[in-house]
């Protein structure tokens, strides 16, 4: 008995199983079937939720690029180095050669205060007050370019330990403009965000209002199907894979648009790189990024029809 | 199988549809519940159905207290009482054949189970030859036998009819009557609502007859 039992229970979870895989795979296609039904109507359904997710995305992949451009081009940050008036030229010149040999450092250029004073005095027109002065008033300078991997506090952290030297005067270092591009970038990273954040949660309220739409035009069979022992979970199960099929689709859509802008901006942005002698080549969402958009898609879906069917399948009741 | 105890139903603040009404109906019956509009036919077969509670009272349907059925295990219940009411009418977007299996794929049946069964239940109402057709393209006697091919494919231990003759001529209205007494033959509890009094007085099956919410023949047999 207690066997048999036991036997018989299991083999009854297994119909259970059966029969609710079964009805998944019913909904499943039959929600697809609905929404191929109407090629249009989904199309345009897939699309508004395609320019909606290809938006932040494609702005996304953008900056991506656009940040391993100026994260690519040589010197991000140049450090002078003016020298104290008593150091010699011939120290500042074996100081030149030193430094270029650290592993932080790029390239080095020395500048002797005599170059400077000439190349001042050309470039002035005051040669005759220059020439009456007894002593030079420049400094010798060295250019420092530290490594273009190195980040920007390496950068600073150079600067202040050339600044330390006995024989510098002062290490200036001209980075501003990086700072500014890099902030801007956190900036522009930060607004994708925001809009991004907006409109995801669009097309979960689209897509919401799609499943309510599609409870609302199926509400006498909602009624039947309660009315004869139809589960809340059958009922919404095929409202839950309507919203599948438009989010998924809607991703699909948001992967090929992105895909076609930046094969469209390919050519230009090559030709660009060429001029300024760059290898930088466009990076694009990959394989990967297209499942995930679809994936993403997909669950927006979900979400949105998880949505409409909560607030609205309950009150439908067989009356 | 079905028993009411002094079971009263008021609807909102408003009148009461039902007051202390009480009955019993056995296995094996056909019952006609019969009274003018609004005397509480549907009310009635509502109960029965869980799409309201009672106000006062206890109904019992195969020895369980339906005050005890909470509303996950409604759809449960259902599955076990077939019904053909009329403003629940057929999907006429799908065929004669998908409306009957509508309450096999509900229980889960597996489609060769489902195409057996639907076969069966239409062939007993007449209209096996008609299982490809949309609803809009039949009369509405055949509808009708649609709806009671529907309601009785799972095999249901109950079937609840409410104004099953409603718009046919007397000849099927017989017709449909008949039918009911066929299903009752082999086993099945039926309860009929209907007002259509020369026509269930003909038939000799035991009347419960209603007037405003008061039973007031028929209760005991
Ligand atoms: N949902 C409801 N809300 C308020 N009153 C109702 C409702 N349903 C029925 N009634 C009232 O209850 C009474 C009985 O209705 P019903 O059971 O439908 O009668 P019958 O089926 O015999 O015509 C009627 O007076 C009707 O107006
Ligand atoms: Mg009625």
């Amino acid at each position: 008995m207690g066997r048999g039992g036991a036997s018989q229970s299991r083999t009854r979870l297994r119909d259970r199983y059966n029969s609710w895989l079964r009805h998944h795979r019913l909904s499943a296609a039959d929600s697809l079937h609905r929404v191929l039904e109407h090629p249009w109507s989904s199309m345009l359904t897939w699309m508004v939720i395609g320019i909606a997710l290809a938006l932040p995305v494609g702005l996304n992949v953008a900056l991506d690029n656009a940040q391993t451009i100026s994260t690519s081009w040589d010197s991000p940050a140049q450090i002078s180095v003016f020298l104290e008036a008593d150091v010699t030229s011939l120290t500042a010149r074996k100081l030149t050669l030193e430094l270029a040999t650290r592993d932080d450092i790029a390239k080095t250029v020395f500048h002797s205060r005599e170059d400077a004073l000439a190349e001042f005095s050309t470039l002035t027109g005051f040669s005759d007050v220059l020439a009456s002065l007894d002593q030079n008033p420049l400094p010798h300078l060295i250019i420092v370019s530290p490594h273009a991997d190195g980040a920007q506090n390496t950068a600073a952290l150079l600067q202040e330990e050339l600044q330390a030297r006995p024989e510098v005067a002062q290490a200036v270092l001209d980075m501003e403009w990086l700072a500014r591009l890099n902030s801007l970038m956190e900036l522009s990273r930060r607004i994708i965000l925001a809009v991004g954040g907006l409109l995801v949660m669009g097309v979960v309220l689209i897509l919401g209002n799609t499943i309510r739409l599609a409870i609302e035009n199926r509400r006498d069979e909602i009624v039947i199907v309660k009315l004869i022992g139809g589960s809340d979970a059958f009922v919404r199960r095929p409202f839950l894979y309507t919203g599948l099929w438009f989010g998924v689709g809607g991703g699909g859509i948001s992967a090929f648009l992105v895909g076609l802008s930046l094969w469209f901006l390919e050519r230009p942005v090559n030709n660009l790189a060429l001029l300024y002698q760059s290898d930088f080549t466009i990076h694009g969402l990959g394989i990967m990024g297209g499942l995930n958009l679809i994936v993403l898609g997909g669950l927006l879906g979900l979400s949105g029809a998880a949505l409409a069917v909560s607030r609205h399948l309950s009150s439908i009741q067989p009356r | 199988m079905i028993s009411f105890e002094r079971i009263s139903k008021r609807y909102g603040e408003g009148h009461d549809a039902l007051r202390e009404v009480s009955f019993k109906i056995e296995k094996d019956e056909l019952v006609f519940l019969t009274g003018h509009s609004g005397a509480g036919k549907s009310t009635i077969l509502r109960l029965i159905m869980l799409m309201e509670r009672p106000t006062r009272g206890e109904v019992v349907v195969n020895g369980r207290p339906l005050r005890k059925i909470g509303p996950r295990a409604i759809p449960h219940y259902r599955r076990d009482i077939g019904v053909v009411f009329q403003n629940h009418q057929l999907l006429f977007d799908r065929t004669v054949f998908d409306n009957v299996a509508l309450p096999l794929i509900i229980c889960g049946y597996d489609h060769r189970e489902v195409g057996r069964r639907v076969r069966a239940a239409l062939d007993k109402v007449g209209l096996l030859s008609r299982e490809r057709a949309m609803p809009i393209a039949l009369s509405g006697g055949q509808q009708q036998r649609v709806g009671i091919a529907r309601a009785i494919v799972a095999k249901p231990t109950i079937l609840l009819a409410d104004e099953p003759t409603g718009n046919l001529d007397p000849a099927l209205s017989a017709e449909i009557m008949h039918l009911f007494e066929a299903f009752n033959q082999v086993g099945v509890t039926v309860l009929i609502a209907s007002h259509d009094l020369a026509l269930i007085s003909r038939l000799h099956h035991r009347i419960i007859t209603l007037k405003q919410g008061k039973l007031i023949a028929g209760g005991a047999h």
